[in-house]
């Protein structure tokens, strides 16, 4: 059993300077008031990872909006002008990363790799500063697993263990985040029981529970 | 019809009964409407296949989203996943076919639809694992841009991926990349091929180009 928290707790966890994963796709499967409560204590210098870089006012883009964060790593800032503009200026650091590559990285990252082999950026700039293996005459990118000191996820419903679900498309990142980082830090909408069979984050991964409203 | 319309339906007429497609943002979202008589498995990134119309405004469910971030709705016998499952569809070629925009391609069937350097980085999204691993890649594009060919020699942006286009398709014809170069296949009347050379930068070859009538429908 897990302790429900408050979500004020959160920056309790967080704190300025750390790698902080959030999922989420567009905001959609993204922990909105974990991101709500980092905004409100202005907790700084944080590189985020995560698949984009949300809109001004939704997902990780408020965080991006407010100046909080001083490292983006991301496969897609386009909804969010806020994040092109302070890559123009220098204001703000950003990685971009082949989707798939970033996913596949942070997999790595939570399974004990030390890298994974992609075709993906072959012959573009993603290749660049990257090792180029040779596996039975094909060419394949070198990406290194990316870890986290923290990792904030969402769930649509959770058990009172922690064993979470994300229904629909609020799955993307989260499960595999949950992997990856340091300490997990989950937000969940309900608490009630789950079917075993439908768990797709196990409870052992999650460190924090917190309820949406809570 | 207009430009757009012609390329989408074009486009839609090469799936196949059956085929898992994914449909970039932009024009290849409009070839949805033009899928006639065919089962098709409509893949959206972020974590389905089995995409389904834009739901009515009651009906919107923001668990429920497509990779532009917009509600959608799911078919029957459509199915969610995370984002590893969904690269390893794509990377692991099981996609049947992949519909982009371009803003450059180029003879040796090179893409560039990511990045304008100092001018927009919106960032490569999906599309770089998409191009390298789906079964054929189709760029759906209008021909030029404001006149100014997008057909190159040789893509002058940086590339999405290195000689992973298959088909073009533009509202002047359909184009095949073959290991030769690329070769007109299709021209729309009234564009003559003599006007799509001219609105090409990249050599042609179009000794096997056949007119259609697309628009005239």
């Amino acid at each position: 059993m897990k302790t429900i928290e408050p979500v004020n707790q959160i920056t309790k966890y967080v704190k300025d300077g750390m790698s902080v994963m959030v999922g989420g796709f567009m905001g959609c499967g993204t922990p909105e008031a974990f991101i709500d409560e980092l905004l409100k204590a202005n907790i700084k210098d944080l590189t985020i990872i995560c698949n984009d870089a949300g809109y001004p006012n939704k997902g990780v883009g408020k965080l991006i909006v407010n100046g909080q964060v001083s490292h983006l790593i991301a496969s897609h800032i386009g909804l969010n002008p806020e994040a092109g503009k302070r890559m123009g200026e220098g204001t703000m650091k950003v990685t971009l990363v082949p989707q798939g590559t970033l996913a596949e990285q942070i997999r790595a990252a939570g399974a004990g790799l030390g890298g994974i082999l992609t075709p993906t950026g072959v012959g573009t700039i993603v290749e660049e500063g990257k090792k180029v293996i040779n596996v039975d005459g094909k060419p394949y990118l070198l990406e290194k697993a990316l870890h986290a000191d923290i990792a904030l996820i969402y769930a649509t419903a959770s058990d009172q263990y922690g064993n979470l679900i994300h229904e629909k498309t609020t799955r993307n990142f989260n499960p595999v985040m949950a992997l990856a980082a340091k300490k997990v830090i989950a937000l969940t909408r309900t608490i009630k029981p789950i079917d075993p069979n439908c768990i797709t984050t196990p409870h052992v991964l999650v460190n924090h529970l917190m309820k949406e409203g809570n | 019809m207009d430009a757009k319309e012609i390329i989408a339906r074009r486009v839609a007429m090469e799936l196949e009964d059956q085929d898992l497609v994914n449909l970039g943002i932009g024009l290849p979202t409009m070839v949805a409407n033009y899928i006639e008589g065919k089962e098709i498995y409509l893949q959206s990134e972020n974590g389905l296949i089995g995409l389904g119309p834009t739901p009515d405004e009651q009906n919107i469910d923001m668990d429920l989203t497509n990779a532009g971030g917009q509600a959608v709705t799911l078919k029957e016998g459509g199915m969610y996943f995370d984002s590893l499952l969904s690269f390893s569809i794509i990377r692991g070629g099981h996609v049947d076919k992949t519909i982009l925009g371009s803003l450059q391609v180029d003879e040796q069937g090179n893409l560039a639809n990511w990045i304008i350097p100092g001018k927009m980085v919106p960032g490569m999204g999906g599309a770089m694992d998409l191009v390298t691993g789906a079964k054929k890649v189709i760029i759906a594009m209008t021909h030029t841009n404001k006149g100014k060919p997008k057909i190159l020699k040789e893509c002058t942006l940086p590339l999405t991926a290195k000689g992973e286009v298959d088909l073009i398709v533009t509202e002047m014809g359909v184009i095949e990349v073959k290991e030769d170069g690329l070769h007109l296949i299709e021209y729309n009347a009234p564009h003559t091929v003599q006007d799509v050379i001219n609105a090409t930068e990249a050599y042609l070859h179009t000794n096997e180009a056949k007119e259609n009538t697309l628009w005239n429908k």
